[in-house]
């Protein structure tokens, strides 16, 4: 992309803004990885390494009393959201001060707050409550807009096609992003379904389909920022596929090499988004080295606080055990 | 409840708890199959949607998980909602987004999102409905924290609890049986609530309590006259919503009486008989003077001969006679 396309799809401020919002993704998964590899964290967890474009790219569109529902994979979203490294890092760690207060974990952790309604360990699941959410922000008419984050894993699940066809038909101001990443854990997408355009599926339901390269957090922005302005005017929903790869196994422990090649693994981190919009700022002027260097710095204090935070951080009180049920 | 006032059968008063409500809280939101301009399958929704039309009675296509989904996403994100899954049975298409997400939300959000839905279906065996048209398994609900359970088992009831239920932070499943549509008692036109987890003494009684739910409790009532015909004095409890369960209540008669049978349409394996079984152990040990007893349908689908249903749903006889058996084995303490 030359200098001319940066400065008139985006100003180089905006892009140093993606630029940190990707990194600290990055940064925060790695680190997750190593705390999870290092026997520091309970449960599982499903990294977003590679995928950081789209979250970025998406959220970087909403206000923070937009909604966004997630999925199992979902600490991106969070981020993404606005949910701060602390309290995200915090619930990882089943402390107290994490966003559910150490109940949810990956897969469960939710901060209205921020307008962030939850990853979720239920592939499909958030389909049809995104598009509930929207139906109450359109009875509301507050103008809000709701976007649903899933996987290609999600889209042959039946709560798809109801949720969608449903968002569909009561036109809600919903817009549903499809990270199709080609695997659900180890099911190739093309091996799961006849039709592997997401996008085209959208023809089904009488709604737009948008394809879009995930990697481009740009390109994503464009996309989702018409469909979010399209949902907010009343115009209803938008099925954006975001073509995007996860460079690690599906969940932590998973090698994730019995069923894609190494080659493949290779060249998409040729497409690698963080690096993408690094260079778009070095190659623009938008940035030097070291102003980038010194974002860079800024990001990994970010998240070494959210280590200490969050490591600092008190258990939940074993006698609450039975709190906040009903 | 009154004997004398005006009286009305238990849809007409589910559609005035409805209507009362959603006049008072503009909030509301009700979906569902074919509860719009026809009314409801069981007339549950009659005239409503004159009243408050397309907006607020949504009719959806047949995609019980979807609308379910959406119901509980619109009640997370703060409007009040009702699903009707018309006849319980289609719960089942629906049942991870109740029990994952709306049951689940309060507890994996620490307290932070609620979601105030109202789950309603209708269940039990009527007029031979067949297997896939009658199952009653609310025992699998009341297993499932953070859902609260509500059986009621008459008109006045079903209005002070779907009230209640529509002002619960949620999610609440009421569940109505089928062949109580047309039961008919007292029903004030005036405002009344009904707690959740107060039991009622549908009649009171010395020598044993019966506990039922739902439609047993007509049941156990018409048993009981007999009982009384010849001398035999039964108490007969309603929980009327076991989550959360009035558990005082119940087992302060089971140790006034020492004899407790419990009648429950569901089979008995892992049932809420079951349950209030292990409470009578646990809390009136001392005091039963017999083993507690509890009659279930039998652990067979619903067949669709009339003759083999009603082997298989508890009836008076049933009850009359367990409770002849029970009354004739010694006392287990002086
Ligand atoms: C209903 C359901 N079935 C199965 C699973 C187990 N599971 C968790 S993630 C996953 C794969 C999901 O793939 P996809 O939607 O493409 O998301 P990705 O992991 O690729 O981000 C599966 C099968 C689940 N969580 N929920
Ligand atoms: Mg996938």
């Amino acid at each position: 992309m030359s200098e001319r396309l940066v400065t008139e799809r985006i100003s180089p401020e905006l892009l140093l803004t993606y630029y940190k919002k990707l990194l600290e993704l990055r940064l925060f998964e790695v680190k997750v990885q190593e705390l999870y590899r290092n026997g520091r964290l309970p449960g599982f967890v499903h990294l977003y390494v590679g995928e950081e474009a789209v979250a970025v790219g998406v959220c970087s569109n909403l206000e923070t009393p937009d909604l966004v529902f997630s999925t199992h994979r979902g600490h991106g979203h969070a981020l993404a959201k606005g949910v701060p490294t602390r309290i995200v890092l915090a619930e990882l760690w089943g402390k107290a001060t994490g966003s559910s207060g150490g109940r949810g974990g990956s897969m469960h952790m939710y901060a209205p707050e921020y307008g962030f309604m939850g990853t979720n360990g239920i592939v499909g699941a958030p389909i049809p409550l995104a598009t509930g959410a929207a139906l109450s922000a359109k009875l509301r008419k507050n103008h809000q807009v709701v976007v649903c984050f899933f996987g290609d894993g999600a889209v042959n699940s039946g709560s798809f096609h109801e949720a969608v066809n449903m968002g569909a038909v009561w036109n809600l101001p919903v817009v549903y992003v499809c990270e199709n990443n080609l695997y659900a854990t180890e099911m190739a997408f093309l091996r799961a379904t006849k039709n592997t355009s997401v996008a085209s599926r959208a023809a089904a339901y009488g709604l737009p389909g948008v394809e879009v390269d995930g990697q481009d957090v740009i390109a994503v922005h464009e996309v989702a920022s018409q469909a979010i302005h399209r949902a907010r005017e009343d115009g209803g929903p938008t099925l954006i596929e975001c073509k995007t790869y996860r460079y690690v196994g599906h969940h932590e422990g998973d090698p994730g090499t019995d069923y894609r090649t190494r080659d493949e693994v290779q060249q998409w981190k040729q497409k690698d988004p963080v690096k993408i919009a690094r260079k778009l700022l070095l190659d623009s002027g938008g940035s030097n080295e070291s102003q980038l260097q010194a974002a860079d710095q800024e990001v990994e204090r970010l998240i070494d606080d959210a280590v200490e935070f969050a490591e600092k951080s008190p258990e939940p009180a074993a006698d609450s055990v039975n709190d906040h049920v009903f | 409840m009154s004997e004398q006032g005006r009286v009305i059968n238990y849809g007409d008063a589910g559609v005035e708890a409805l209507r009362d409500e959603m006049r008072r809280d503009p909030s509301i939101v009700y979906i569902g199959q074919g509860i719009g301009p026809r009314g409801g399958n069981f007339r549950q929704t009659r005239g409503l949607w004159k009243e408050f039309g397309d907006d607020r009675l949504r009719d959806t296509g047949i995609c019980e998980l979807g609308a379910t989904g959406v119901a509980i996403g619109a009640a997370m994100a703060g409007t009040r909602t009702v699903i009707d899954e018309v006849f319980l049975d289609f719960a089942l298409e629906a049942i991870t987004q109740i029990v994952q997400q709306a049951a689940n939300i309060s507890y994996m959000s620490n307290g932070k999102i609620k979601a105030p839905v109202v789950i309603r279906g209708a269940m039990g065996a009527v007029r031979n409905a067949g297997a896939h048209h009658s199952h009653t398994f609310y025992n699998w609900f009341a297993n499932t924290p953070g859902l609260k359970v509500v059986l009621p088992s008459n008109p006045y009831d079903l209005k002070g609890l779907f009230k209640t239920a529509l002002r619960d932070p949620g999610p609440v499943a009421l569940i109505e049986h089928k062949s109580l549509y047309n039961a008919k008692c007292v029903v004030p036109e005036e405002e009344y609530l009904i707690p959740f987890g107060e039991a009622r003494i549908v009649r009171e009684g010395k020598d044993l309590t019966l506990v039922a739910m739902s439609r047993m409790v007509d049941l156990a009532t018409k048993a009981a006259a007999v009982l009384e015909q010849e001398g035999v004095s039964a108490e007969v409890i309603d929980p009327r919503t076991i989550v959360p369960l009035d558990r005082q209540r119940i087992t302060d008669s089971i140790k006034k009486t020492g004899r407790l049978v419990v009648i429950d349409e569901s089979p008995s394996s892992c049932s809420f008989a079951a349950e209030l079984l292990a409470i009578a152990a646990e809390d009136c040990f001392d005091e039963l003077q017999v083993p507690p007893q509890r009659i279930n349908s039998l652990p067979v689908p619903n067949p669709f001969s009339p003759v083999l249903e009603n082997q298989m749903i508890p009836s008076v006889e049933r009850i009359v006679g367990e409770v002849h058996k029970m009354m004739k084995s010694s006392r287990r303490k002086a």
